[in-house]
């Protein structure tokens, strides 16, 4: 049952062939089975996963249910979810009990979805291998010895295991498609603006993003089309029309052009992890599509320009955590600094101080212009890299990370080694574009993605490339021996 | 460009983060690291770029001037660390 696609889950459900109570129970058995090994859950919602599981059950037989009724799935713990702890994997907000839904989480829950857990994560999505969550890490269920990738770890190895059908994730620097890339997965960051990030815990607004974690890209247009669309209470949500992401899946790519940026197969990516995306890449030629080789020249921007916006943004935001109106307070604060200094240094671990830190620095006076500045004309040429590129390529693709997933430690104790590991990924986040990781083979075997990037709003074309692709390879259908 | 310890005190100061004093190298270490990093972005030619804040280049919307929201305190001030009698509880601030 757990290796079965959204589309079958739900023929079954529909079909009186199982009901979401006995679905429900069957991943929650493999969570409580599985978990204590892998850390990929912080909270399992036992209790009220079933009882929207019997509510689904009940829509189910009175004929009012939707495609995705009945159909369990894991959130990322940075959505909050009303009456279950939301704790963005730090101790900051390890006894918040969020008082409202996500639109995300809405959604889902409109749709008669039925919630497993809030998975296990880097703290407030600050990192590239959940090694940064208060929860402790999470292991990557092909090889225990390796990080799943962040920040989205815990969502990628709740998927990898089969604990959930589908799950949830966000990506402000790739935090989606990286550990999608290490764990094997179809993961979709949505143009900016294209879901709602109303009760999305913020880290760097202007880059945060919420999408799908599934194992095709058919799951993930399935999830897509309940996730999408405009919402008046989040500003910058985009008014637009969500077309059917599942309608166009099958579409011909005859006549697609593919754009091969030459920034992305030089220094910095593991020459095996290349020749897997290159493989892929050329079985596209079968398929119809051309190949262009261009040019994305203020590539190298990307790191630095993503290393101002998003401490910037997240000093910021991260500033309502002052331990007088919810989470982590200091005890007996001796005056309103000793409060709001304790609680914080307290409730905030190593890297999110580093980046509140960096983040107060560029805009502090006399940096402002040097830093917070400078890096948003630098965003600018890289998007303008993309909108040049788009006039003459349908597609881009290269590879979602520059290495398979690297193992606990190795990158702890260098944060610019780590920044790294999103080279490829940050910058479509810097310019909003929609990109996808999808499993393109394995190297030492070990998964590596593949990333197709779109010009903006065109997740349907992104999820048809992807989906053409997994019709005819098998590599998404595989799982970790030990979670068969 | 080097930042010192009372540079990081600094820093941490207007930041309200409380730092443990021997960790205090550490940070300069990284946040020097990243800072060089970040250098880079000196070497790029932006005369007469536009500073891009948003990347849909999208305006903030106006709604009508009206209520829209409910009162949620008791809500919200269930999950408050230390509340009394409908308000929010932090040290004396004036003596």
């Amino acid at each position: 049952m757990h290796n079965k696609s959204l589309k079958q889950l739900s023929d079954a459900l529909q079909q009186g062939k199982i009901s979401s109570v006995e679905l429900t129970r069957h991943f929650l058995d493999r969570i409580h089975q599985h978990n204590p090994d892998l850390n990929a859950f912080i909270s399992v919602t036992d209790e009220l996963a079933l009882t929207q599981a019997k509510a689904a059950d009940e829509r189910l037989q009175a004929k009012t249910a939707g495609p995705l009724t009945g159909i369990p799935l894991a959130h990322k713990d940075i959505f909050c979810t009303k009456g279950v702890r939301t704790s963005c994997a730090s101790k900051m907000l390890d006894s918040f009990i969020a008082p409202y839904n996500a639109t995300v989480v809405e959604k889902l829950n409109d749709a008669g979805m039925v919630t497993l857990g809030k998975t296990n994560m880097d703290e407030f999505a600050m990192g590239s291998s959940n090694e940064t969550s208060f929860y402790g890490p999470v292991k990557n269920p092909w090889d225990t010895e390796r990080v799943p990738g962040g920040s989205s770890g815990g969502s990628a190895a709740a998927m990898a295991a089969r604990l959930a059908p589908i799950a949830t994730g966000t990506d402000t620097g790739g935090s989606i498609r990286q550990p999608s890339s290490l764990c094997n997965l179809t993961g979709l960051k949505p143009t900016y603006g294209r879901i709602s990030r109303y009760g999305m815990i913020a880290f760097a607004s202007s880059l945060d993003q919420a999408g799908p974690m599934a194992n095709s890209a058919e799951d993930a247009a399935w999830l897509m089309n309940a996730m999408s669309g405009f919402d008046e209470r989040d500003s910058t949500s985009v008014d637009r029309d969500v077309p059917d992401y599942t309608a166009t899946l099958n579409d011909s790519l005859n006549g697609l052009t593919i754009g091969l940026p030459k920034e992305y197969f030089g220094a910095g990516l593991d020459p095996q992890v290349a020749q897997t995306v290159e493989s892929a890449i050329k079985h596209y030629e079968s398929l119809g599509a051309t190949l262009k080789e261009i040019t994305l020249p203020n590539t190298s921007l990307a790191i630095p320009t993503y290393y101002v916006v998003a401490p910037a943004e997240c000093s910021s935001n991260l500033s309502r955590m002052d331990g007088v109106r919810f989470g982590h307070r200091a005890e007996d604060p001796k005056d309103l600094m000793d409060l709001y200094t304790r609680s914080r240094g307290e409730g905030f671990g190593d890297e999110v101080k580093r980046r509140i830190m960096i983040g107060t620095y560029a805009l502090s006076a006399g940096y402002y212009d040097a830093y917070y500045l400078k890096a948003q004309q630098c965003r600018r040429l890289i998007r303008d890299d993309f909108l040049k590129a788009f006039e003459d390529v349908d597609v881009i693709m290269g590879p979602t990370a520059p290495s398979p997933a690297f193992r606990f430690g190795e990158k702890t104790d260098d944060p610019v080694a780590m920044y790294l590991e999103d080279l490829f990924t940050i910058n479509t986040n810097l310019a909003g574009l929609p990109g996808v990781s999808i499993p393109a083979g394995f190297v030492n075997d070990l998964p590596v993605g593949l990333q197709i990037i779109g010009n903006y709003f065109d997740e349907a074309r992104l999820l048809n490339v992807a989906h053409r692709y997994q019709q005819e390879t098998d590599w998404h259908q595989r799982t970790p021996k030990a979670y068969l | 460009m080097s930042l010192e310890k009372s540079d990081i005190e600094k820093i941490a100061h207007l930041a309200r983060l409380a730092i443990d004093e021997e960790r205090i190298p550490d940070y300069a270490r990284d946040l020097n690291n990243i800072l060089n990093l970040v250098e880079q972005l000196s070497a790029a030619n932006t005369e007469g770029v536009v500073p891009m804040a948003h990347p849909l280049d999208a305006y903030q919307r106006l709604r009508e001037d009206t209520v829209t929201e409910v009162d949620q305190r008791d809500v919200f001030q269930a999950i408050a660390p230390k509340t009394e009698e409908g308000v929010y509880l932090v040290p004396k601030v004036i003596e």
